[in-house]
Protein backbone atom coordinates (compact mmCIF):
# COMPACT_ATOMS: atom_id res chain seq x y z
CA UNK A 1 0.00 0.00 0.00
CA UNK A 2 2.86 2.50 1.17
CA UNK A 3 4.80 1.33 -2.46
CA UNK A 4 1.73 2.21 -4.32
CA UNK A 5 0.83 5.81 -3.19
CA UNK A 6 4.75 7.02 -3.38
CA UNK A 7 5.29 5.36 -6.35
CA UNK A 8 1.67 7.17 -8.34
CA UNK A 9 2.85 10.05 -5.92
CA UNK A 10 6.25 10.87 -7.89
CA UNK A 11 5.14 9.41 -11.29
CA UNK A 12 2.84 12.07 -12.26
CA UNK A 13 5.19 15.22 -12.19
CA UNK A 14 7.65 14.31 -15.06
CA UNK A 15 5.92 12.02 -16.99
CA UNK A 16 2.90 14.94 -17.52
CA UNK A 17 5.54 17.32 -17.94
CA UNK A 18 7.09 15.08 -21.43
CA UNK A 19 3.28 14.33 -22.85
CA UNK A 20 2.45 18.12 -22.54
CA UNK A 21 5.18 19.04 -24.21
CA UNK A 22 5.47 16.60 -26.91
CA UNK A 23 2.25 16.94 -28.07
CA UNK A 24 2.20 21.26 -28.03
CA UNK A 25 4.94 20.97 -30.01
CA UNK A 26 6.93 18.43 -31.49
CA UNK A 27 9.81 20.72 -32.35
CA UNK A 28 10.68 21.18 -28.64
CA UNK A 29 13.36 19.45 -26.90
CA UNK A 30 14.16 19.07 -23.27
CA UNK A 31 17.07 21.29 -22.57
CA UNK A 32 19.91 19.16 -20.63
CA UNK A 33 19.01 20.79 -16.96
CA UNK A 34 15.61 19.26 -17.35
CA UNK A 35 16.85 16.05 -18.70
CA UNK A 36 19.50 15.43 -15.88
CA UNK A 37 16.30 16.57 -13.33
CA UNK A 38 14.51 13.87 -15.37
CA UNK A 39 17.04 11.33 -14.40
CA UNK A 40 17.43 12.62 -10.56
CA UNK A 41 13.51 12.06 -10.18
CA UNK A 42 13.78 9.07 -12.14
CA UNK A 43 16.10 7.86 -9.51
CA UNK A 44 14.68 8.97 -6.49
CA UNK A 45 11.27 7.20 -7.58
CA UNK A 46 12.86 4.07 -8.03
CA UNK A 47 14.61 4.24 -4.14
CA UNK A 48 11.53 5.41 -2.53
CA UNK A 49 9.71 2.62 -4.37
CA UNK A 50 12.16 -0.29 -3.09
CA UNK A 51 12.33 0.84 0.30
CA UNK A 52 8.58 1.35 0.59
CA UNK A 53 8.26 -2.41 -1.05
CA UNK A 54 11.02 -3.66 1.27
CA UNK A 55 9.43 -2.59 4.37
CA UNK A 56 5.64 -3.77 3.37
CA UNK A 57 7.39 -7.37 3.31
CA UNK A 58 9.44 -7.11 6.10
CA UNK A 59 5.90 -6.09 7.81
CA UNK A 60 4.08 -8.30 6.39
CA UNK A 61 6.88 -11.10 7.27
CA UNK A 62 6.39 -10.00 10.89
CA UNK A 63 2.80 -10.02 11.34
CA UNK A 64 2.68 -13.79 9.63
CA UNK A 65 5.21 -15.13 11.75
CA UNK A 66 4.09 -13.41 15.14
CA UNK A 67 0.29 -14.81 14.21
CA UNK A 68 1.21 -18.23 13.22
CA UNK A 69 3.79 -18.52 16.06
CA UNK A 70 1.59 -17.57 18.65
CA UNK A 71 0.86 -20.54 21.01
CA UNK A 72 -3.06 -20.91 20.02
CA UNK A 73 -2.83 -20.53 16.39
CA UNK A 74 -3.72 -23.89 15.79
CA UNK A 75 -6.97 -24.20 17.26
CA UNK A 76 -7.81 -20.40 15.87
CA UNK A 77 -6.89 -21.85 12.28
CA UNK A 78 -9.42 -24.57 12.61
CA UNK A 79 -12.15 -23.17 14.00
CA UNK A 80 -11.77 -19.89 11.67
CA UNK A 81 -10.22 -20.37 8.27
CA UNK A 82 -11.87 -24.03 7.65
CA UNK A 83 -11.84 -24.46 4.42
CA UNK A 84 -14.53 -27.10 4.17
CA UNK A 85 -16.91 -25.66 6.67
CA UNK A 86 -16.38 -22.07 4.06
CA UNK A 87 -17.72 -24.19 0.99
CA UNK A 88 -20.29 -26.07 2.71
CA UNK A 89 -21.80 -22.80 4.34
CA UNK A 90 -21.00 -20.71 1.36
CA UNK A 91 -24.64 -21.75 -0.47
CA UNK A 92 -26.94 -20.57 2.48
CA UNK A 93 -25.13 -17.04 3.07
CA UNK A 94 -25.17 -16.37 0.14
CA UNK A 95 -28.99 -16.79 -0.48
CA UNK A 96 -29.13 -14.65 3.13
CA UNK A 97 -26.59 -11.83 0.93
CA UNK A 98 -29.64 -11.71 -1.86
CA UNK A 99 -31.89 -10.29 1.21
CA UNK A 100 -29.19 -7.64 2.44
CA UNK A 101 -28.46 -6.74 -1.18
CA UNK A 102 -32.37 -6.50 -1.83
CA UNK A 103 -32.94 -4.61 1.65
CA UNK A 104 -29.79 -2.31 0.75
CA UNK A 105 -31.09 -1.51 -3.15
CA UNK A 106 -34.43 -0.04 -1.01
CA UNK A 107 -33.54 1.46 1.61
CA UNK A 108 -31.18 3.76 -0.17
CA UNK A 109 -33.65 4.99 -2.38
CA UNK A 110 -35.76 5.77 0.75
CA UNK A 111 -32.86 7.23 2.14
CA UNK A 112 -32.36 9.53 -0.59
CA UNK A 113 -36.02 10.89 -0.56
CA UNK A 114 -36.45 11.35 2.60
CA UNK A 115 -33.18 12.88 3.16
CA UNK A 116 -33.96 15.42 0.50
CA UNK A 117 -37.66 16.00 2.09
CA UNK A 118 -35.87 16.47 5.86
CA UNK A 119 -33.03 18.78 4.10
CA UNK A 120 -35.53 20.93 1.76
CA UNK A 121 -37.58 21.42 5.08
CA UNK A 122 -34.57 22.98 6.73
CA UNK A 123 -33.74 24.88 4.60
CA UNK A 124 -37.11 26.98 4.09
CA UNK A 125 -36.91 30.40 5.29
CA UNK A 126 -39.94 32.38 7.23
CA UNK A 127 -41.75 32.25 10.78
CA UNK A 128 -44.33 30.32 8.58
CA UNK A 129 -42.41 27.45 8.46
CA UNK A 130 -41.48 26.96 12.03
CA UNK A 131 -42.90 23.83 12.58
CA UNK A 132 -41.81 22.34 9.56
CA UNK A 133 -38.12 23.32 10.32
CA UNK A 134 -38.73 22.32 14.08
CA UNK A 135 -39.65 18.86 12.84
CA UNK A 136 -37.01 18.51 10.39
CA UNK A 137 -34.25 19.18 13.19
CA UNK A 138 -36.58 17.10 15.89
CA UNK A 139 -35.90 13.97 13.41
CA UNK A 140 -32.28 14.51 12.95
CA UNK A 141 -31.45 15.15 16.56
CA UNK A 142 -33.20 11.59 17.27
CA UNK A 143 -31.73 9.47 14.55
CA UNK A 144 -28.55 10.95 14.56
CA UNK A 145 -28.30 10.07 18.61
CA UNK A 146 -30.15 7.07 19.07
CA UNK A 147 -27.86 3.19 17.54
CA UNK A 148 -29.24 1.69 14.73
CA UNK A 149 -29.78 -1.37 16.75
CA UNK A 150 -32.19 0.47 19.21
CA UNK A 151 -34.37 1.59 16.00
CA UNK A 152 -34.28 -2.00 14.60
CA UNK A 153 -35.63 -2.90 18.05
CA UNK A 154 -38.06 -0.36 18.38
CA UNK A 155 -39.28 -0.42 14.79
CA UNK A 156 -39.04 -4.53 14.41
CA UNK A 157 -40.32 -5.44 17.68
CA UNK A 158 -42.74 -2.47 18.69
CA UNK A 159 -44.69 -1.62 15.38
CA UNK A 160 -45.57 -5.29 14.54
CA UNK A 161 -46.57 -5.14 18.22
CA UNK A 162 -49.56 -3.01 17.23
CA UNK A 163 -51.49 -5.23 15.28
CA UNK A 164 -51.84 -3.17 12.28
CA UNK A 165 -49.90 -4.50 9.77
CA UNK A 166 -50.12 -8.17 10.45
CA UNK A 167 -47.68 -10.62 8.34
CA UNK A 168 -45.30 -8.15 7.18
CA UNK A 169 -41.96 -9.70 6.63
CA UNK A 170 -39.40 -8.86 9.18
CA UNK A 171 -36.77 -7.24 6.49
CA UNK A 172 -39.51 -5.01 5.84
CA UNK A 173 -39.49 -3.13 9.32
CA UNK A 174 -35.34 -3.98 8.91
CA UNK A 175 -35.67 -1.93 5.98
CA UNK A 176 -37.42 1.18 7.81
CA UNK A 177 -34.92 1.21 10.58
CA UNK A 178 -32.57 1.37 8.24
CA UNK A 179 -33.93 4.17 6.65
CA UNK A 180 -35.12 6.20 9.66
CA UNK A 181 -31.69 6.58 10.80
CA UNK A 182 -29.70 6.82 7.41
CA UNK A 183 -31.99 9.34 6.43
CA UNK A 184 -31.02 11.51 9.39
CA UNK A 185 -27.16 11.64 8.66
CA UNK A 186 -27.72 11.86 4.86
CA UNK A 187 -30.09 14.46 5.30
CA UNK A 188 -27.50 16.53 6.85
CA UNK A 189 -24.68 15.57 3.94
CA UNK A 190 -27.49 16.98 1.89
CA UNK A 191 -28.28 20.55 3.98
CA UNK A 192 -24.65 20.57 3.79
CA UNK A 193 -24.79 20.86 0.21
CA UNK A 194 -27.65 23.02 -0.52
CA UNK A 195 -25.77 25.59 2.20
CA UNK A 196 -22.16 25.56 -0.05
CA UNK A 197 -24.50 26.55 -3.18
CA UNK A 198 -23.47 30.38 -3.26
CA UNK A 199 -26.36 32.97 -2.30
CA UNK A 200 -26.48 34.33 -5.52
CA UNK A 201 -26.93 31.58 -7.41
CA UNK A 202 -30.69 31.33 -5.66
CA UNK A 203 -30.73 34.86 -6.59
CA UNK A 204 -30.20 34.65 -10.19
CA UNK A 205 -32.82 32.12 -10.33
CA UNK A 206 -35.84 33.98 -8.57
CA UNK A 207 -34.79 37.09 -10.13
CA UNK A 208 -35.32 35.16 -13.31
CA UNK A 209 -39.05 34.43 -11.53
CA UNK A 210 -38.69 31.54 -10.90
CA UNK A 211 -40.12 29.92 -7.48
CA UNK A 212 -38.79 28.60 -4.40
CA UNK A 213 -39.37 25.08 -5.62
CA UNK A 214 -38.50 25.43 -8.79
CA UNK A 215 -35.24 27.30 -7.82
CA UNK A 216 -34.23 24.86 -5.38
CA UNK A 217 -35.04 21.49 -7.81
CA UNK A 218 -33.77 22.91 -11.05
CA UNK A 219 -30.47 25.18 -9.70
CA UNK A 220 -29.65 24.77 -6.04
CA UNK A 221 -30.04 20.54 -5.86
CA UNK A 222 -27.93 19.73 -8.79
CA UNK A 223 -25.51 21.55 -8.01
CA UNK A 224 -25.56 20.61 -4.27
CA UNK A 225 -25.59 16.97 -5.32
CA UNK A 226 -22.48 17.56 -6.91
CA UNK A 227 -20.83 18.87 -4.42
CA UNK A 228 -21.75 15.80 -1.81
CA UNK A 229 -21.73 12.93 -4.29
CA UNK A 230 -18.34 11.55 -2.34
CA UNK A 231 -19.80 12.34 1.11
CA UNK A 232 -23.04 10.66 -0.14
CA UNK A 233 -21.34 7.53 -1.36
CA UNK A 234 -19.26 7.15 2.12
CA UNK A 235 -22.39 7.01 3.65
CA UNK A 236 -23.87 4.39 1.17
CA UNK A 237 -20.76 2.29 1.31
CA UNK A 238 -21.55 2.64 6.04
CA UNK A 239 -25.17 1.33 5.65
CA UNK A 240 -23.97 -1.68 3.28
CA UNK A 241 -22.21 -3.05 6.15
CA UNK A 242 -25.38 -2.03 8.61
CA UNK A 243 -28.02 -3.86 6.73
CA UNK A 244 -26.01 -6.62 8.14
CA UNK A 245 -27.78 -6.17 11.25
CA UNK A 246 -31.42 -6.97 10.41
CA UNK A 247 -30.19 -9.96 11.33
CA UNK A 248 -30.94 -9.36 15.18
CA UNK A 249 -34.96 -9.35 14.34
CA UNK A 250 -34.52 -13.01 12.60
CA UNK A 251 -34.24 -11.72 8.89
CA UNK A 252 -32.86 -14.12 7.14
CA UNK A 253 -30.02 -12.84 5.83
CA UNK A 254 -26.59 -13.34 5.10
CA UNK A 255 -25.51 -12.88 8.86
CA UNK A 256 -28.36 -14.84 10.21
CA UNK A 257 -27.21 -17.34 7.73
CA UNK A 258 -23.89 -17.63 9.16
CA UNK A 259 -25.10 -17.93 12.96
CA UNK A 260 -26.90 -20.75 12.23
CA UNK A 261 -24.05 -22.60 10.10
CA UNK A 262 -22.15 -21.91 13.04
CA UNK A 263 -24.24 -23.88 15.34
CA UNK A 264 -24.83 -26.40 13.28
CA UNK A 265 -20.94 -27.03 12.23
CA UNK A 266 -19.70 -25.85 15.53
CA UNK A 267 -16.95 -23.67 14.10
CA UNK A 268 -16.82 -19.61 13.08
CA UNK A 269 -15.58 -19.73 9.70
CA UNK A 270 -19.24 -18.68 8.15
CA UNK A 271 -18.49 -15.67 9.80
CA UNK A 272 -15.42 -15.10 8.37
CA UNK A 273 -17.48 -16.08 4.86
CA UNK A 274 -20.55 -13.70 5.57
CA UNK A 275 -17.75 -11.05 6.65
CA UNK A 276 -15.36 -11.69 3.26
CA UNK A 277 -19.06 -10.87 1.58
CA UNK A 278 -19.90 -8.00 2.77
CA UNK A 279 -16.55 -6.40 1.77
CA UNK A 280 -16.63 -7.66 -1.46
CA UNK A 281 -20.33 -6.23 -2.25
CA UNK A 282 -18.84 -2.88 -0.64
CA UNK A 283 -15.28 -3.02 -2.30
CA UNK A 284 -16.37 -1.19 -5.37
CA UNK A 285 -18.21 1.24 -4.36
CA UNK A 286 -15.30 2.05 -2.02
CA UNK A 287 -13.00 2.36 -5.02
CA UNK A 288 -15.58 4.27 -6.51
CA UNK A 289 -15.76 6.72 -4.29
CA UNK A 290 -12.18 7.18 -3.57
CA UNK A 291 -11.74 7.56 -7.08
CA UNK A 292 -14.06 10.37 -7.35
CA UNK A 293 -13.05 12.34 -4.48
CA UNK A 294 -9.13 11.89 -6.49
CA UNK A 295 -10.70 13.54 -9.26
CA UNK A 296 -12.62 16.47 -7.76
CA UNK A 297 -9.31 17.09 -5.65
CA UNK A 298 -7.21 17.08 -8.34
CA UNK A 299 -9.86 18.99 -10.26
CA UNK A 300 -9.95 21.71 -8.08
CA UNK A 301 -5.80 22.18 -6.98
CA UNK A 302 -5.99 23.34 -10.87
CA UNK A 303 -2.15 21.17 -11.80
CA UNK A 304 -0.73 22.56 -8.31
CA UNK A 305 0.50 19.55 -6.91
CA UNK A 306 0.68 20.51 -2.93
CA UNK B 1 -66.89 42.30 -18.81
CA UNK B 2 -68.22 44.04 -16.07
CA UNK B 3 -64.99 42.90 -14.05
CA UNK B 4 -62.71 44.40 -16.72
CA UNK B 5 -64.69 47.51 -17.36
CA UNK B 6 -64.71 48.33 -13.58
CA UNK B 7 -61.05 47.98 -13.10
CA UNK B 8 -59.58 49.16 -16.19
CA UNK B 9 -60.29 52.87 -14.99
CA UNK B 10 -58.49 52.33 -12.18
CA UNK B 11 -55.73 51.19 -14.08
CA UNK B 12 -55.44 53.97 -16.14
CA UNK B 13 -55.29 56.52 -12.88
CA UNK B 14 -52.44 55.03 -11.56
CA UNK B 15 -50.45 54.36 -14.66
CA UNK B 16 -50.64 57.76 -15.92
CA UNK B 17 -46.61 58.50 -17.90
CA UNK B 18 -43.45 56.26 -16.37
CA UNK B 19 -43.09 52.54 -16.78
CA UNK B 20 -41.48 52.24 -12.99
CA UNK B 21 -42.46 55.09 -10.37
CA UNK B 22 -40.44 54.68 -7.10
CA UNK B 23 -41.75 57.02 -4.23
CA UNK B 24 -40.50 57.93 -0.71
CA UNK B 25 -38.23 54.46 -1.01
CA UNK B 26 -36.57 53.07 2.27
CA UNK B 27 -34.61 50.95 3.31
CA UNK B 28 -32.50 50.01 6.08
CA UNK B 29 -29.76 47.36 7.32
CA UNK B 30 -30.23 47.67 11.26
CA UNK B 31 -29.28 50.93 12.38
CA UNK B 32 -27.43 51.91 8.65
CA UNK B 33 -29.86 53.37 6.22
CA UNK B 34 -29.53 52.30 3.05
CA UNK B 35 -32.20 53.96 0.97
CA UNK B 36 -32.98 57.07 2.76
CA UNK B 37 -36.96 57.92 0.84
CA UNK B 38 -35.74 58.01 -3.19
CA UNK B 39 -38.35 59.20 -5.86
CA UNK B 40 -37.68 58.33 -9.57
CA UNK B 41 -39.65 57.79 -12.64
CA UNK B 42 -38.39 56.03 -15.43
CA UNK B 43 -40.11 56.03 -18.69
CA UNK B 44 -40.67 53.11 -21.55
CA UNK B 45 -37.73 53.25 -23.69
CA UNK B 46 -35.75 55.15 -21.20
CA UNK B 47 -32.48 54.43 -20.02
CA UNK B 48 -31.48 55.72 -16.85
CA UNK B 49 -28.13 55.39 -15.23
CA UNK B 50 -27.26 55.52 -11.48
CA UNK B 51 -24.05 56.91 -10.45
CA UNK B 52 -22.28 56.97 -6.82
CA UNK B 53 -19.33 56.13 -4.77
CA UNK B 54 -19.77 52.17 -3.70
CA UNK B 55 -21.98 52.31 -0.61
CA UNK B 56 -24.16 55.28 -1.70
CA UNK B 57 -27.51 52.63 -2.52
CA UNK B 58 -27.34 51.74 -6.41
CA UNK B 59 -27.31 48.10 -6.10
CA UNK B 60 -29.77 47.89 -2.88
CA UNK B 61 -32.33 50.68 -5.04
CA UNK B 62 -31.98 48.22 -8.10
CA UNK B 63 -32.84 45.02 -6.07
CA UNK B 64 -35.53 46.63 -4.39
CA UNK B 65 -36.99 47.46 -7.83
CA UNK B 66 -37.09 43.96 -8.56
CA UNK B 67 -38.47 42.78 -5.04
CA UNK B 68 -35.11 40.64 -4.27
CA UNK B 69 -35.43 42.61 -1.34
CA UNK B 70 -38.12 44.29 1.05
CA UNK B 71 -38.64 47.78 1.75
CA UNK B 72 -39.60 49.66 4.94
CA UNK B 73 -41.58 52.50 3.30
CA UNK B 74 -42.81 53.87 0.02
CA UNK B 75 -44.28 52.51 -2.91
CA UNK B 76 -43.13 50.96 -6.42
CA UNK B 77 -45.10 50.62 -9.46
CA UNK B 78 -45.09 49.10 -12.28
CA UNK B 79 -46.38 50.02 -15.06
CA UNK B 80 -49.34 51.33 -13.17
CA UNK B 81 -49.44 48.51 -10.39
CA UNK B 82 -48.17 48.74 -6.72
CA UNK B 83 -45.87 45.95 -6.90
CA UNK B 84 -44.78 46.59 -3.27
CA UNK B 85 -48.08 45.24 -1.82
CA UNK B 86 -47.46 42.09 -0.14
CA UNK B 87 -50.54 40.55 -2.11
CA UNK B 88 -48.60 40.52 -4.86
CA UNK B 89 -46.91 37.56 -6.40
CA UNK B 90 -43.29 38.47 -6.15
CA UNK B 91 -42.18 35.61 -8.63
CA UNK B 92 -44.19 36.87 -11.56
CA UNK B 93 -43.15 40.70 -11.00
CA UNK B 94 -39.74 39.41 -11.47
CA UNK B 95 -40.35 37.33 -14.87
CA UNK B 96 -41.29 40.73 -16.11
CA UNK B 97 -37.79 42.35 -15.08
CA UNK B 98 -34.84 41.03 -16.74
CA UNK B 99 -31.62 41.97 -14.14
CA UNK B 100 -28.22 41.09 -14.86
CA UNK B 101 -25.32 41.28 -11.68
CA UNK B 102 -21.79 42.10 -11.50
CA UNK B 103 -20.40 38.60 -10.73
CA UNK B 104 -22.70 37.11 -13.90
CA UNK B 105 -24.45 34.29 -11.61
CA UNK B 106 -24.63 32.03 -14.92
CA UNK B 107 -25.98 28.44 -13.20
CA UNK B 108 -22.83 26.27 -13.51
CA UNK B 109 -24.55 22.90 -13.78
CA UNK B 110 -26.51 24.12 -16.99
CA UNK B 111 -25.12 24.79 -20.40
CA UNK B 112 -25.18 28.09 -22.13
CA UNK B 113 -28.74 27.61 -23.53
CA UNK B 114 -30.09 25.96 -20.98
CA UNK B 115 -29.36 28.98 -19.11
CA UNK B 116 -30.77 31.23 -21.33
CA UNK B 117 -34.00 28.99 -21.39
CA UNK B 118 -34.53 27.98 -17.80
CA UNK B 119 -36.82 30.95 -17.34
CA UNK B 120 -38.68 30.75 -20.61
CA UNK B 121 -39.73 26.66 -20.13
CA UNK B 122 -40.30 26.80 -16.03
CA UNK B 123 -41.54 30.48 -16.01
CA UNK B 124 -43.34 31.30 -19.00
CA UNK B 125 -44.36 27.98 -20.02
CA UNK B 126 -42.57 27.97 -23.21
CA UNK B 127 -42.36 24.45 -25.27
CA UNK B 128 -38.48 23.78 -25.23
CA UNK B 129 -38.21 24.28 -28.97
CA UNK B 130 -39.71 27.19 -29.14
CA UNK B 131 -37.45 28.50 -25.97
CA UNK B 132 -34.35 27.12 -28.21
CA UNK B 133 -34.70 28.23 -31.16
CA UNK B 134 -35.96 32.03 -29.59
CA UNK B 135 -32.57 31.86 -27.46
CA UNK B 136 -30.47 30.43 -30.56
CA UNK B 137 -31.41 33.80 -32.56
CA UNK B 138 -30.91 35.72 -29.39
CA UNK B 139 -27.03 34.36 -28.68
CA UNK B 140 -26.23 34.39 -32.97
CA UNK B 141 -27.05 38.17 -32.89
CA UNK B 142 -24.59 38.25 -30.17
CA UNK B 143 -22.00 36.30 -31.75
CA UNK B 144 -22.48 33.57 -29.06
CA UNK B 145 -24.32 31.00 -31.11
CA UNK B 146 -20.98 28.50 -31.30
CA UNK B 147 -21.05 28.35 -27.81
CA UNK B 148 -24.33 27.24 -27.44
CA UNK B 149 -24.01 23.75 -26.43
CA UNK B 150 -20.63 24.73 -24.23
CA UNK B 151 -20.77 25.08 -20.00
CA UNK B 152 -20.00 28.64 -18.50
CA UNK B 153 -16.78 28.01 -17.24
CA UNK B 154 -15.13 27.32 -20.97
CA UNK B 155 -16.58 31.05 -21.62
CA UNK B 156 -14.59 34.03 -20.87
CA UNK B 157 -16.11 36.65 -17.97
CA UNK B 158 -16.92 38.99 -21.02
CA UNK B 159 -18.73 36.14 -23.12
CA UNK B 160 -20.21 34.80 -19.62
CA UNK B 161 -21.97 38.21 -18.94
CA UNK B 162 -22.98 38.93 -22.32
CA UNK B 163 -24.57 35.51 -22.24
CA UNK B 164 -26.15 36.47 -18.34
CA UNK B 165 -27.78 39.25 -20.32
CA UNK B 166 -29.42 37.37 -23.12
CA UNK B 167 -30.56 35.38 -20.35
CA UNK B 168 -32.19 38.22 -18.84
CA UNK B 169 -33.76 39.69 -22.21
CA UNK B 170 -34.73 36.40 -23.03
CA UNK B 171 -38.00 36.59 -21.76
CA UNK B 172 -38.75 39.75 -23.38
CA UNK B 173 -38.94 41.75 -20.02
CA UNK B 174 -40.59 44.66 -19.87
CA UNK B 175 -37.68 46.62 -17.67
CA UNK B 176 -33.87 45.45 -17.83
CA UNK B 177 -32.01 46.40 -14.35
CA UNK B 178 -28.07 45.88 -15.05
CA UNK B 179 -26.14 46.08 -11.73
CA UNK B 180 -22.43 47.20 -12.10
CA UNK B 181 -22.67 44.40 -15.27
CA UNK B 182 -18.57 45.17 -15.97
CA UNK B 183 -17.26 45.73 -12.74
CA UNK B 184 -16.03 42.54 -12.51
CA UNK B 185 -14.43 42.14 -16.24
CA UNK B 186 -10.76 42.68 -17.22
CA UNK B 187 -10.18 45.80 -18.86
CA UNK B 188 -10.16 44.56 -22.33
CA UNK B 189 -13.31 42.65 -21.64
CA UNK B 190 -15.75 45.59 -20.83
CA UNK B 191 -15.65 47.15 -24.40
CA UNK B 192 -18.04 44.04 -25.84
CA UNK B 193 -20.37 44.05 -22.80
CA UNK B 194 -20.72 47.68 -23.31
CA UNK B 195 -21.34 47.20 -27.45
CA UNK B 196 -24.09 44.68 -26.43
CA UNK B 197 -26.25 47.60 -23.91
CA UNK B 198 -25.72 50.08 -26.61
CA UNK B 199 -27.48 47.70 -29.11
CA UNK B 200 -29.75 47.00 -26.52
CA UNK B 201 -30.42 50.59 -25.61
CA UNK B 202 -30.88 51.72 -29.03
CA UNK B 203 -33.49 49.43 -30.06
CA UNK B 204 -35.48 51.01 -27.12
CA UNK B 205 -35.26 48.21 -24.45
CA UNK B 206 -36.00 50.45 -20.85
CA UNK B 207 -32.60 50.15 -18.61
CA UNK B 208 -31.75 51.00 -15.24
CA UNK B 209 -28.03 50.33 -14.51
CA UNK B 210 -25.90 50.70 -12.21
CA UNK B 211 -22.43 52.07 -13.40
CA UNK B 212 -19.07 53.02 -12.73
CA UNK B 213 -18.30 53.56 -16.48
CA UNK B 214 -19.07 57.43 -16.78
CA UNK B 215 -17.95 57.56 -20.45
CA UNK B 216 -20.42 54.62 -21.55
CA UNK B 217 -23.29 56.87 -19.50
CA UNK B 218 -22.51 59.87 -21.03
CA UNK B 219 -23.01 58.28 -24.29
CA UNK B 220 -25.72 55.80 -23.86
CA UNK B 221 -28.15 57.17 -20.93
CA UNK B 222 -30.42 59.89 -21.58
CA UNK B 223 -30.79 60.68 -17.84
CA UNK B 224 -27.85 59.73 -14.93
CA UNK B 225 -29.65 59.79 -11.45
CA UNK B 226 -26.27 61.16 -8.90
CA UNK B 227 -27.06 58.42 -5.17
CA UNK B 228 -25.32 59.57 -2.10
CA UNK B 229 -25.68 58.01 1.03
CA UNK B 230 -28.89 56.50 -0.42
CA UNK B 231 -30.42 59.92 -1.31
CA UNK B 232 -30.92 61.47 -4.82
CA UNK B 233 -28.52 64.25 -4.56
CA UNK B 234 -28.90 65.12 -8.76
CA UNK B 235 -31.33 63.60 -11.64
CA UNK B 236 -30.48 65.63 -14.88
CA UNK B 237 -30.52 64.30 -18.84
CA UNK B 238 -27.17 62.87 -19.30
CA UNK B 239 -25.30 66.08 -20.86
CA UNK B 240 -26.50 68.11 -18.20
CA UNK B 241 -25.21 66.17 -15.62
CA UNK B 242 -21.71 66.07 -17.00
CA UNK B 243 -21.65 69.15 -18.52
CA UNK B 244 -22.83 71.37 -15.71
CA UNK B 245 -23.99 69.58 -12.32
CA UNK B 246 -26.04 71.42 -10.52
CA UNK B 247 -25.19 70.12 -6.80
CA UNK B 248 -21.84 70.92 -5.34
CA UNK B 249 -21.72 67.11 -3.94
CA UNK B 250 -22.62 66.12 -7.75
CA UNK B 251 -19.26 68.15 -9.15
CA UNK B 252 -16.92 66.71 -6.62
CA UNK B 253 -18.22 63.04 -7.25
CA UNK B 254 -17.27 63.44 -10.94
CA UNK B 255 -14.23 65.50 -9.86
CA UNK B 256 -12.43 62.49 -7.79
CA UNK B 257 -13.64 60.59 -10.71
CA UNK B 258 -12.41 61.86 -13.76
CA UNK B 259 -9.22 62.43 -12.29
CA UNK B 260 -8.88 58.99 -11.81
Amino acid sequence: MVAESTKAGASRGPTDLGASGASNEPAWRPSDLELSRRTFRRKQTRRSVLISAVSTIVFAALLLWAVAGSPGWAKVRESFFDPEVALASLPRILEGLWLNIQVLMVAAIGVVIVALLLASMRTLRGPVYFPLRALAAGYTDLFRGMPLIIVLYLVGYGIPGLDFFPRVPVAVWGTIALILTYSAYVSEVFRAGIEAVHPSQRLAARSLGLGHGQTMRRVVLPQALRKVTPALMNDFVAMQKDVGLISVLGAMDAVRAAQIETAHYFNFTPYVVAGLLFVLLAWPMIRLTDWLSARMRVREQGGSIV
Amino acid sequence: MSGSSATTPGREATSAPGLLRLRGIRRSYGEKLVLDGVDLDVDAHEVVALVGASGSGKSTLLRTINLLETIDDGVILLDGEDVSDPRVNADRVRARIGVVFQHYNLFPHLSVLDNVTLAARLVHRMPRATAEAKALELLDSVGLAEFAKAFPDRLSGGQQQRVAIVRAIATGPELLLLDEVTSALDPELVGEVLALVRSLAERGTTIVMATHEMAFAREVADRVVFLDAGRIIEDAPAREFFAAPREARTREFLARFLRA
